[in-house]
């Protein structure tokens, strides 16, 4: 199969849908004309398919995640770009009062895509590093999700696309170029809320999401010198949350290791941490562990971020720990 | 296009000190609106009456305590919610505010489906989900719900207006705020893009002279709220929110410009909100001199006046129609009150489509 890095499958994905459904637009800042955004995930779409489907728009999160709101609910799909996850909390009413709760309220339809380019590590400060997904976990109503590869990627926003709900695709920048991978030509879907055991263990259950998971699979080749064989499963989904897929590899393994990039502290990883713990006890031989970025804003200087976020051998590190308990 | 009583507003607007103690009522217009027919006219003070007795209805319900939590009287806005609706043509779509309860019943939304929603019952729009005038949608009738995080209405109905531009519709979107909106970030984002993408949409700015208890004077400084939106590059016109024929006309100008590719219009429509914030608010802040001379405009009463002494109807079709309304409501209230609350089993249902 094709090799794609994750980008150009993020672009594969784009156009896909725009292909396939008349319906389909992009709109955020720096999107359109030949410029195609802050990292050119939509560079060559207006050209493709016209300004009207690929919309510029001013410095107004809060609006045009509204505009997208009103044009979702007359039945368009917009694909909306924030130029990057941090710049999402400016739009936040826009998202998690009205599109989140417009269903529930009066059974309107929200089928919109943001695209939320995040994570760190690549020495970018505070507000251009950030994972802000477990504010939108916590909301009801949204989905969340955040592909690990390149096939992912693709599948998972062709699937979001199509989605009759507002779902937020946190997209993982520091995988963007550095990452390839095989990607199915032509259709290929990823379903929303399916985890996946990308590697297979039976010593312990790295649970993991986005860019943490090349961190994770990096690790276990380490463990694995040490003959710790860690299971390694990729959410993928993180609203809605595939739980049973964690609970079978824990029912195997009994040790489980939870990592993302975003702050530990009430994060995603707190409530699948909670949710072993509650459903899995008479499995586990060990507490659960919990890796995550610590309680303070992404730093900049290397040190200090490196010190900040997690990475392959402090999953190692904690795995060993968690392996010996 | 004439504009004689948007300039006599402006005039006496500008001709004010910047910080006065308090709005100014506007003048009444006193021109013949011979452009409107009789039945329209007519139809204008029937919805206008229907909602007024709704909302009368309403607030004597929970000062019994008949009611559920709170809720928000429109009194003093009929002149501008009616016509907010009436304006509109069938595939259209219509976001009303808090206040708008004329806009949903023009649309076609029973007052037993309001009073369901007013009481949590499973029949009102919201199924039981949202509270009294909030979440009150119904896609079938064009009409978005309500979010309280003042003015998220603005940029949805930027959204359907594009959508409608977009797919080439001849279709318009309409919504509202009042005057604390304007002071709000979304608002002149929304406004910059309407104009930005010539969106065909018409908003209504009910300047009903305070935000909760902050008057006017203490949330801008100045009241250029026509010319603000002006400066965007929209079309704006301030219209006297308590004349109803003047309303229709404006909103029904605005509306159809928007529909022929004229882009979209701001309407400044200066009223008074005659009740408190919400139910349990006594407004003790409101000069009561100021409320006495807006009741003396009362929109309701204003229009009956003026069928009457330009013979448009007799007493005694105004008669009829006011004991027709009395009839419909007590008959909602009714069936709102004898209806089943949700089933708790069901309160998860419909979190995703």
């Amino acid at each position: 199969m094709r090799e794609l890095t994750y980008i150009a499958a993020i672009s594969e994905a784009i156009s896909h849908e725009m292909e396939r459904d008349p319906d389909v637009l992009v709109l955020g800042e720096d999107v359109g004309g030949d410029f195609g955004g802050a990292f050119k995930v939509t560079k060559g779409l207006a050209a493709r398919f016209g300004d009207r489907r690929v919309l510029n728009t001013p410095l107004a999160e809060q609006s045009f995640i509204g505009m997208a709101n009103g044009m979702a609910l007359m039945g368009l799909r917009p694909i909306v770009e924030v130029q990057f996850a941090d710049f999402i909390s400016t739009g936040f009413d826009s998202i998690v009062q009205s599109a989140a709760t417009i269903h529930y309220r009066f059974g309107g339809k929200v089928p919109w895509v943001i695209r939320a380019p995040s994570d760190g590590g690549i020495r970018s400060g505070p507000f251009h590093s950030q994972n802000p997904e477990a504010w939108f976990v916590h909301t009801p109503g949204l989905k969340v999700v955040a592909p690990s590869n390149p096939a992912d990627a693709k599948g998972l926003l062709c699937s979001a696309v199509r989605d009759p709900n507002p779902v937020i695709y946190f997209e993982a920048k520091p995988l963007y170029r550095s990452l390839r991978g095989p990607v199915p030509d032509g259709e290929h879907l990823v379903p929303i809320g399916e985890a996946k055991v990308v590697r297979p263990g039976t010593d312990l259950t790295v649970v993991a999401y986005g860019s943490q998971v090349s961190q994770a699979l990096a690790a276990a080749t380490d463990l694995a010198a040490d003959r710790i064989e860690a299971e390694v499963v990729d959410l993928r989904s993180l609203k809605p949350l595939d739980f049973e897929t964690v609970a079978k590899s824990v029912s195997r393994t009994s040790r489980a290791l939870v990592v993302h990039s975003a702050n530990r502290l009430a994060g995603v990883g707190a409530e699948v941490s909670a949710r072993i713990s509650e459903e899995c006890f008479e499995w586990l031989d060990a507490p659960v562990t919990r890796l995550g970025g610590l309680d303070v804003p992404v730093p900049f200087s290397p040190p200090l971020e490196d010190a900040y976020r997690p990475d392959a051998h402090k999953i190692a590190a904690a795995a060993r720990r968690l392996a010996a308990y | 296009m004439s504009d004689p009583l948007g300039s006599q507003i402006r005039e006496a607007l500008f001709a004010a000190p910047a910080r006065p103690d308090e709005p100014e009522p506007q003048p009444e217009s006193g021109e013949a609106p011979a452009d409107l027919p009789d039945d329209l006219r007519i139809d204008l003070y029937r919805w206008m009456r229907l909602t007024r007795t709704l909302d009368n209805t309403m607030v004597d319900m929970w000062k019994q305590g008949r009611g559920l939590g709170g809720t928000f009287s429109g009194r003093g806005h009929e002149g501008i919610s009616v016509p907010m609706a009436m304006a509109l043509g069938p595939d259209d779509v219509i976001a009303p505010m808090h206040r708008d309860v004329g806009s949903y019943l023009v649309r076609g939304m029973t007052p037993a489906r309001v009073f369901g929603n007013l009481l949590g019952r499973v029949t009102g729009p919201s199924e039981g989900r949202d509270a009294n005038l909030h979440g009150m949608g119904d896609l079938s009738l064009g009409i978005i719900g309500y979010v309280s995080h003042i003015p998220q209405q603005i940029p949805i109905t930027l959204g359907m207006a594009m959508s409608f531009r977009y797919r080439g519709e001849p279709r318009v979107a309409l919504t509202a705020c009042g005057d604390g909106g304007t002071t709000t970030g979304p608002y002149h984002e929304s406004l910059n893009m309407a104009a930005l993408y010539s969106a065909p949409m018409v908003l209504v700015v009910q300047n009903n002279q305070y935000a909760y208890s902050t008057p006017l004077d203490q949330q801008m400084a100045t009241f250029a709220i026509t010319e603000r939106a002006a400066a965007y590059g929209l079309t704006a016109r301030t219209e006297d929110g308590n004349d109803v024929e003047a309303m229709f006309r404006s909103i029904k100008a605005a509306v159809d410009r928007a529909r022929s590719g004229g882009g979209p219009t701001v309407i400044e429509a200066r009223t008074m909100r005659m009740l408190g914030h919400a139910i349990h608010d006594g407004a003790e802040y409101v000069p009561r001199e100021l409320l006495e001379r807006w009741e003396a405009r009362d929109p309701v009463d204003h229009q009956r006046r003026r069928l009457l002494s330009e013979g448009v109807s007799g007493e005694a079709g105004l008669a009829e129609i006011d004991a027709w309304a009395r009839a419909e409501i007590n008959a909602a209230v009714a069936e709102a009150e004898a209806a089943p609350f949700p089933d708790p089993g069901t309160v998860s249902d419909r979190i995703y489509a």
